[in-house]
């Protein structure tokens, strides 16, 4: 009986599946791709392209942005009233946006992602450009793409970090692009010799700076002079902090110079160095200051510091490097002194104050840990010394124990020859 | 004094029966001749077991065998505890040095055919004593649970784990599961301190009695009536000493002027490092199954080197017994050249492995 309900249960399955699998068919018909796919260059482009697309793994298709109907076949059919084709440049923010500006119909694919890019958009230099008419500016196909777009997380989109300097620099760092513009175009090459790429490029930083970090993104446009510090303050907080606290900050406002990028530049910052402080040749305080002034004297004599505490840090460093090639082991020392490499950069921090009194003040309690572990690695090479001493004595001592039962041997050898 | 030695010396003879294990001793003879000096590497397997009883012993003093506090004792040992580095140092050199003088030992008896009857015991209780301390190395590496270790046991289990039907059970039950986790290194812990060196007593008592109640074997083609013969004791014994000092000696050299280190922490979520390899003596069998193509004739290669390394162990405990014309005292070129040939591929792939490490 029950084997008879379970067959037919099985053929009414079979049944419907027959029924429906004609329109499930239909279903998955794409008239779009089938046609574009036989198309040339430009109009094939966008089938290969889709494949990768964000949109396509969200299940969108062709028609939710340019409209039609794939389902039908004849050209004709599919391009009926709701269809929208490509739209032109100066229309493609408001295309992008008439999705992405709607915060309901988003959070349907990512409820997490912003939905204000467009009116960021019009308040960018780009924005402002498209608005006077000029389609050359930057619209959102030329840093997404039109439709092999990645989800900016994915490596190889144009908008996942390492990428950016150079998505940026397609458009920034064509000469010949740029040239109605009347702006440099060295800022790529620039940023690739910065402590930022290196950061970016080299240690595989994420979190490091690239042009949308300072620039903005869809709202992007430069930094002015006033407010390059507080680009700057956005990650070197506490730097800013010491920077408001000196002589500097007053100096710099009533001069209108910009603060950070006045001794550190822009684009191209360069990994700071011990020599940029002081009065030597390459140093930056001797841009503004004259020798024998006061500001002059100043900077000399806090290099002077942090040269003698870099220079007592680096003594010990290769005290313990020596200890640790004749094999004692220093790793509580070494551990011990970051202590003093951290007050070392907090000291190449507070220099920025131009306070002697509290960059003394920080030396002493970093010149403090150094003198611990000098100890220490003295110690160390004492113990090495030890050990190279132990070593000697009691081998002499062995090899002397071993002469005399070779010598026993040949005794017993020479008394009762085998 | 002499007076209490006489005493004392009467006292323990007539209860330990001493006076007969020295007339034994004075009585037995060692065969001389130009090969006699291979003899010696055997004594030596016992010095450096000795060595590695004694610091075992105190290294245990301070060892913690938990994943939380193993890195951190064997660090402590390092650092704080006085002649720790020397202890620990001695233990990890000597049980490099032993391995090395076991392969040493066991070709130097191989081709000069010292397994022959009335010997084959030995050489099946050396055979053993050879896995024993090769599962002493590799139990014993895991326990400082640095790094390398870590990566280095892993691969040596995965390794175990791909042996046909009984692999990947063998694996877990080493394991403690399918992977090293906290279960991993106390079991290690306690191979190494505790079973192995039950098995070790065992099978190194066996192998002792008969070394001394068979004696020394002499090679092949010597007359037993031209072959020179030297006292066991006091002659051998001191000469067996005198290379016992000169090790002792290296030993010392070597933990002055390369003391064993610590290294990092292990970390059970890192990736492996690059070009992690198994401790040296593993390093042939580690190379053949990267050198191996990955199918040979439909048999996944891995597979295939794994059953050919088990097999061929398993015939070359058996020498003594397939070698039919040694036994008969006849020479026997097929198993000298046999072993010629896998000593050279020991010691050529071994070498490669670390010569060309991306091979």
């Amino acid at each position: 009986m029950k084997l008879t309900i379970l067959k037919k249960k099985y053929f009414s399955g079979l049944i419907l599946a027959a029924l429906f699998f004609p329109l499930s068919l239909t279903a998955q018909q794409n008239s779009c791709i089938e046609c574009h796919r036989d198309l040339e260059d430009k109009l094939m482009a966008p089938v290969e392209a889709f494949k990768l697309d964000v949109h396509q793994k969200f299940g969108l298709n062709c028609s939710d942005c340019h409209g039609g109907n794939p389902a039908k076949e004849d050209i004709d059919s599919a391009k009926d009233k709701t269809f929208k084709g490509a739209p032109k440049r100066n229309q493609i923010p408001e295309f992008c946006a008439s999705c992405h500006s709607n915060s309901a119909y988003m959070k349907n694919f990512n409820p997490g992602l912003r939905v204000d890019q467009l009116s960021l958009y019009w308040t960018s230099h780009h924005g402002q450009l498209l608005r006077q008419g000029d389609i050359k500016t930057a619209v959102c196909t030329d840093c997404h793409e039109a439709h092999g777009i990645l989800a900016s997380n994915h490596p190889k989109s144009l908008t996942f970090p390492w990428n950016i300097p150079q998505t940026c620099g397609r458009c920034h760092a064509d000469k010949e692009y740029m040239k109605s513009y009347k702006i440099p175009t060295d800022q790529l090459e620039n940023y690739k010799q910065s402590v930022h790429a290196g950061s970016l490029f080299e240690k595989k930083d994420l979190s490091a700076p690239v042009c949308n970090d300072c620039h903005g993104n869809h709202g992007a446009s430069p930094p002015e002079v006033s407010s390059i510090a507080f680009v700057c303050r956005q990650c070197h907080s506490s730097t800013a902090e010491f920077f408001s606290r000196s002589p500097h900050k007053k100096a710099f406002d009533e001069m209108g110079i910009s603060e950070c990028e006045a001794c550190h530049g822009n684009h191209k910052v360069l990994a700071p160095s011990d020599n940029m402080l002081g009065t030597q040749e390459g140093a930056v305080c001797v841009q503004c200051h004259e020798a024998g002034s006061e500001p002059y004297q100043l900077a000399s004599r806090i290099k002077a510091r942090l040269d003698e505490f870099v220079s007592k840090i680096g003594d010990v460093d290769n005290s313990l490097d020596r200890a640790d090639r004749q094999g004692v082991d220093v790793s509580d020392p070494r551990f011990k002194l970051r202590e003093a490499r951290t007050s070392l950069i907090l000291v190449r921090n507070l220099t920025h104050t131009l306070d002697l009194f509290e960059i003394e003040k920080k030396i002493e309690d970093g010149k403090r840990v150094v003198s611990e572990v000098k100890a220490e690695a003295e110690a160390a090479l004492k113990e090495a010394r030890f050990r190279k001493r132990g070593l000697v004595i009691t081998t002499l001592f062995i090899l002397l124990l071993a002469i005399a039962i070779f010598l026993k041997i040949k005794q017993i050898e020479k008394k009762s020859p085998a | 004094m002499k007076k209490f030695i006489k005493n004392a010396s009467s006292y323990l003879d007539s209860r330990f029966k001493l006076s007969a294990l020295l007339d034994f001793a004075r009585k037995k003879k060692v065969p001389e001749h130009e090969y006699s000096f291979w003899y010696y590497f055997g004594g030596i397997c016992l010095f450096l077991f000795i060595i590695q009883v004694i610091t075992g012993i105190l290294l245990l003093l301070y060892y913690s065998p938990s994943v939380e506090t193993a890195y951190e004792s064997v660090h402590f040992i390092m650092s704080q505890v006085k002649f720790g580095w020397l202890i620990r140092s001695v233990h990890s050199w000597s049980a490099n040095i032993l391995i090395g003088v076991i392969f040493i030992h066991m070709f130097s008896t191989f081709l000069l055919k010292a397994y022959r009857s009335p010997r084959e015991l030995t050489w099946v209780s050396g055979f053993f004593l050879l896995l024993i301390f090769l599962a002493f190395g590799f139990s014993g590496y895991l326990l400082p649970w640095n790094t390398l270790s870590f990566f280095a046991t892993r691969v040596g289990t995965d390794i175990a784990g791909t042996v046909p039907l009984i692999g990947k059970a063998v694996k877990a039950f080493i394991l403690g599961g399918p992977e090293i986790s906290d279960a991993t290194l106390p079991r290690f812990f306690w191979l190494h301190v505790a079973i192995l060196p039950l098995f070790t007593v065992v099978i190194l008592g066996i192998h002792l009695v008969l070394v001394q109640t068979l004696g020394m074997s002499s090679p092949l083609g010597i007359e037993k009536a031209k072959l020179r013969e030297f006292p066991f004791f006091p002659n051998f014994i001191l000469k067996d000493f005198l290379g016992w000092m000169l090790i002792f000696v290296l030993i010392g050299i070597l933990c002055v002027f390369f003391p064993w280190g610590v290294g990092q922490k292990a970390d059970l979520f890192a990736s492996a490092p690059v070009g992690i390899k198994p401790e040296w003596y593993f390093t042939f069998m580690f190379t053949t199954l990267k050198l191996i193509p990955s199918h040979v004739f439909l048999i996944k290669g891995e597979v295939l080197a794994i059953l050919g390394f088990i097999v061929g162990a398993f015939l070359w405990m058996l020498v003594p017994f397939l070698d039919k014309n040694a036994a008969r005292e006849k020479k026997s070129p097929f198993f000298t050249w046999a072993g010629l040939v896998i000593l050279l591929y020991i010691i050529v792939v071994t070498v490669l492995t670390y010569l060309l490490p991306k091979i």
